[in-house]
């Protein structure tokens, strides 16, 4: 770090000796956390606050996981989960750290902003005495006065109407007294810098948007059916808390027909691998809208306004039919079965509440491509339907104990019996498309009509998407002028030397800056070739360049007029 | 639809690379044992053409990273070979992931293999790259010495059949954001081991060059001087992580289109952003009074890694939504 940087920011060092008294105190604590140490820290601290999260399952991506968790490691499992480790992002401590750090963010952006928007207006300061002090430096001899040199310094670094090989470093702001001239470059990185973090401080803001204003709804809806965007469509709706669930977007979405394909050249880890999912969707944008046959693919989304409509997920859904023991239908209807494994060994649950005197329950797996397997009985060995079967077990008795809730896709037995065969095995059946067979006992019998399958639709509305994009893409471009523009200070100091001229040149630039050296060597050059080849100007040779049209003398006349402002 | 001779072809180049790489990191080494403490002379200031003098260690100008252009410069036939070989190996590389491409249909981008082979194959790029603009030999080994490994490692641990994509890899941000997630890696890789032989080069500076065990004064003569080092690693980094800044907005981009939300703490997500925070503490490192370039340094370590763990450890064991190592 060089001695002589060039600060914009305040700087830590001037952290003032906590006064006793709670002002000074604040004062002493807001300095700290704002300070660029603690930015340092938080850093740290939120990228290893992070971590945990991807190692333990979250409750937010899959809590299915998080309860299998908590049954393996009884000892343990309570413990991380009193500290948070399963809800890592909506943990009180995670929000401790991003706290802070937009408190320290913003502590940071506004004394900075203020700082630089008087920079931006200030001039440069005042050369220093001894220019072989500074970092970079070097002196050449030239044609000519001093005040000739100084002119041509002085325009070779405000750069106007120069080519752009001979402004070496860009252009640069002026302050001239005396024999010297200070100039000042790269103004434009503390701006990127500083719109950098500002913009930070946006997409921060855009998130929590999001999450008051936004929400998210899940859908399982088997081909042929539709559903209208309201809460009760759904299965599972998670609103944020500022969410109008009432004045939600008033679309229709019916899937007709759902593609699936999957890997089946492949011989390897690869075969089954899902391919393609392509869902013929008719919607309806509002109840007196027109029909729209939409196609909803994974990477593409059906849109409403700021709502959104994603495909994630698929499976089967049999269509069963269930008739009493007089041959009449109790029920008739495709059920959803959700996937276990690769291979869509998939789980579900059938409950014939209509059945009498006993409710009927049948539960049990769908097997798109079915085998047995020794051990862990009816699998299947493809996610496509090569050889799909039912395999289901039978249970009677009562299907909801005390009316409580429960899910679609299991079944409650503690208040059900399973049936058993005549041999006194429990019944076990197993059906494929077309097949029917009799219950025992008159109890009626199971038609397994065919397969069907469902899309798993995904809604999401979140207000705050675009205004974090744009946050988004703010910060990159202004973290790219802060790591791509150099900050520099350049001096020039002209003595006399038996008629001729001694130009000196010091440097000095903000953090790293590898280029100044040659940036400088280039300046002096230029300097020393203009005036060199420059004949000795007057008042009159002036008037007359200026009918000129070179680009050298257009611009010395420019470099030698009286009305220079330091400003441009 | 996947045309297994091209695939077996792009092995067979990707093998030819490695036997390629081989002879250049022995060409490479070879050279750096030729570095004889002698050649080192001060760095060339006094050739420039207005007198600059330079007080202060920031003075050699445009940081001319050549361990010495001395009077007599040491032969470099072994460097010489070795660039060439090389830049052989890259075009190998090139040749490897395109047919990798052309076998299935697609960028090269979608499986543990194809980053491994995709990110070796940019690293030479940019190592080539630099190499055009500044005399970077004495880093060649350090390069190709990496690459050799994660080719290895390729072909033998993650080597996965060429294939299609899943559903929700089907989409140009793959293209635009993997491209840009693994060329940011191949750049923090070589900046990583700039950072290391820095820390080695600062390690030597301070012993007394004359009680040097014979290895320490070869490896010591052939590495530009630490401040230099710094520098090259710096330089790189920062251009390393606006990419990586990219990378991240642009998978939430696709994350939006595929998923259905910009962010949701997946594990590759999570990492993804850990790895850039942690880029973004070395950055202020750096700018913080009282942190010296060697403990920055020491985070950007800790970034590379967090880089290994994202490539290696959250591809294969940790379940998430990018769960499509193919493995
Ligand atoms: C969300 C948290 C933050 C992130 C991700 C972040 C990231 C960055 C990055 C990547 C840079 C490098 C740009 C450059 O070198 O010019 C930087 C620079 C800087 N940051 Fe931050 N920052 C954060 C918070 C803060 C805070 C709270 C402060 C206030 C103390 C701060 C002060 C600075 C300053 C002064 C620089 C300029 C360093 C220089 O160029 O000399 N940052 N920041």
């Amino acid at each position: 770090m060089t001695q002589n940087r060039m600060d914009t920011r305040p700087d830590e060092s001037d952290v003032t000796q906590p006064r006793l008294g709670t002002v000074g105190m604040l004062r002493w604590a807001w300095r700290q956390l704002t300070s660029m140490r603690t930015a340092l820290f938080l850093l740290l601290l939120l990228a290893i606050g992070a971590v945990p999260g991807s190692i333990w399952p979250q409750r937010n991506i899959d809590a299915g996981r998080v309860a299998d968790y908590l049954a393996r490691h009884r000892s343990t499992g309570p413990w991380l989960d009193r500290l948070g480790f399963f809800d890592v992002y909506s943990s009180p401590w995670f929000a401790a750290i991003y706290l802070l750090l937009f408190v320290s963010l913003v502590g940071c952006v506004v004394p900075r902003s203020k700082i630089h928007w008087r920079a931006m207006r200030a001039q440069p300061p005042p050369a220093p005495q001894h220019l072989e002090r500074l970092p970079e430096h070097g002196q050449v001899e030239v044609d000519g006065t001093p005040e000739e040199a100084l002119a041509v310094a002085r325009e070779v670094l405000r750069g106007r109407g120069l080519a752009s090989r001979l402004r070496p470093g860009g252009r640069y702001r002026l302050r001239s007294e005396g024999l010297s001239l200070s100039a000042e470059s790269g103004y434009l990185r503390e701006s990127g810098n500083l719109l950098f973090h500002t913009a930070l401080i946006v997409v921060i803001i855009a998130i929590a948007v999001g999450h008051l204003f936004g929400w998210r709804g899940d859908r399982i809806l088997v081909t042929g059916k539709s559903f209208a965007n309201t809460i009760s469509a759904y299965d599972t709706f998670d609103p944020g808390p500022w969410v109008d669930t009432e004045g939600l977007s008033p679309f229709t979405v019916a899937v007709d027909r759902l593609d699936v394909t999957f890997e089946e050249r492949s011989t390897g880890a690869q075969r089954g691998a899902p391919r393609d999912f392509t869902a013929y969707t008719r919607t309806q944008a509002s109840p007196d809208a027109p029909r729209v046959s939409q196609i909803l693919k994974v990477n593409g989304p059906l849109k409403f306004g700021g709502t959104s409509v994603f495909l994630l997920g698929n499976g089967y859904a049999p269509v069963i039919t269930v008739r009493d023991g007089a041959g009449r239908v109790l029920m008739h209807e495709a059920t959803p079965f959700l996937p276990q494994d690769a291979n869509y060994k998939s789980v579900g649950a059938i409950k014939v509440t209509s059945a009498s005197p006993k409710q009927l329950g049948l539960f049990g797996f769908f097997l798109p491509s079915e085998y047995i397997d020794e051990a862990s009985g009816p699998s299947s060995f493809f996610p496509g339907l090569k050889n799909p079967a039912l395999a289901l077990g039978v249970y009677e008795g009562e299907l909801y104990p005390q009316g409580r809730p429960q899910s679609v896709y299991t079944l409650s037995t503690e208040k059900m019996a399973q049936l058993k065969n005549s041999k006194g095995d429990p019944l076990r059946l197993l059906l494929r498309p077309g097949q029917s067979t009799q219950l025992p006992g008159g109890r009626g019998s199971v038609t397994f009509d065919g397969v069907q399958r469902w899309a798993g639709l995904s809604i999401r509305y979140d207000p705050g998407k675009a205004l974090a994009l744009g946050g988004a893409v703010a910060a990159l471009a202004g973290l790219i002028a802060s790591l791509m523009i150099r900050r520099r200070r350049v001096f020039i100091r002209v003595r006399p030397l038996q008629g001729r001229t001694v130009v000196s040149i010091g440097g000095l630039a903000k953090g790293e800056d590898p280029g100044l050296g040659s940036i400088l060597e280039d300046l002096l050059t230029t300097i020393a070739q203009l005036s060199d080849t420059k004949p000795s100007r007057t008042e009159s040779s002036r008037t007359e360049s200026s009918r000129t049209e070179s680009s050298r003398t257009e611009s010395s006349r420019n470099g030698s007029s009286e009305t220079e402002s330091s400003r441009n | 639809m996947t045309n297994e001779t091209l695939a077996l072809y792009a092995n067979l180049a990707v093998y030819s690379a490695m036997a390629v790489f081989t002879v250049a990191m022995i060409a490479f080494a070879s050279d750096l044992a030729g570095a004889a403490p002698a050649s080192l002379a001060s760095a060339s200031g006094a050739q420039k053409a207005a007198a600059l003098v330079g007080a202060g260690p920031s003075a050699t100008g445009p940081a001319p990273l050549v361990p010495g252009e001395d009077p007599a410069p040491r032969r470099r036939k072994a460097a010489g070979i070795a660039m060439v070989l090389t830049g052989l190996g890259g075009l190998l590389l090139i040749a490897a992931a395109a047919m990798r491409g052309l076998s299935v249909h697609r960028a090269p981008l979608g499986n543990m293999f194809e980053f491994a082979l995709v990110g070796s194959m940019f690293v030479v790029l940019v190592f080539i790259a630099i190499s055009l603009r500044r005399d970077v030999r004495w880093l060649g080994l350090f390069v190709v010495g990496p690459v050799l490994l994660t080719l290895g490692l390729a072909i033998t641990v993650f080597y996965t059949d060429a294939s299609e994509l899943l559903p929700s890899l089907k989409s140009v941000w793959l293209v635009i954001h993997v491209t840009v997630a693994t060329f940011s890696v191949a750049l923090f890789t070589i900046a990583f081991s700039v950072v290391i032989l820095h820390l080695v080069k600062t390690w030597l500076e301070v012993q007394d060059p004359l009680s040097m065990s014979r290895l320490k004064t070869v490896v010591n003569a052939a590495l530009p001087p630490s401040r230099s080092l710094d520098r090259t690693a710096y330089g790189i980094h920062a251009v390393a992580f606006p990419l990586w800044t990219f990378t991240l907005i642009a998978g939430a981009i696709w994350a939006e289109q595929a998923w259905g939300h910009y962010w949701n703490w997946d594990p590759k997500e999570v990492w993804t952003f850990v790895i850039w925070v942690i880029y973004a503490a070395y950055l202020h490192a750096r700018a913080t009074t009282g942190w010296s370039a060697r403990s920055a340094n020491y985070l950007a370590i800790v970034g590379f890694g967090a880089i290994l763990v994202n490539y290696m450890v959250v591809n294969v064991f940790f379940v998430g939504q990018h769960s499509y190592s193919g493995m």
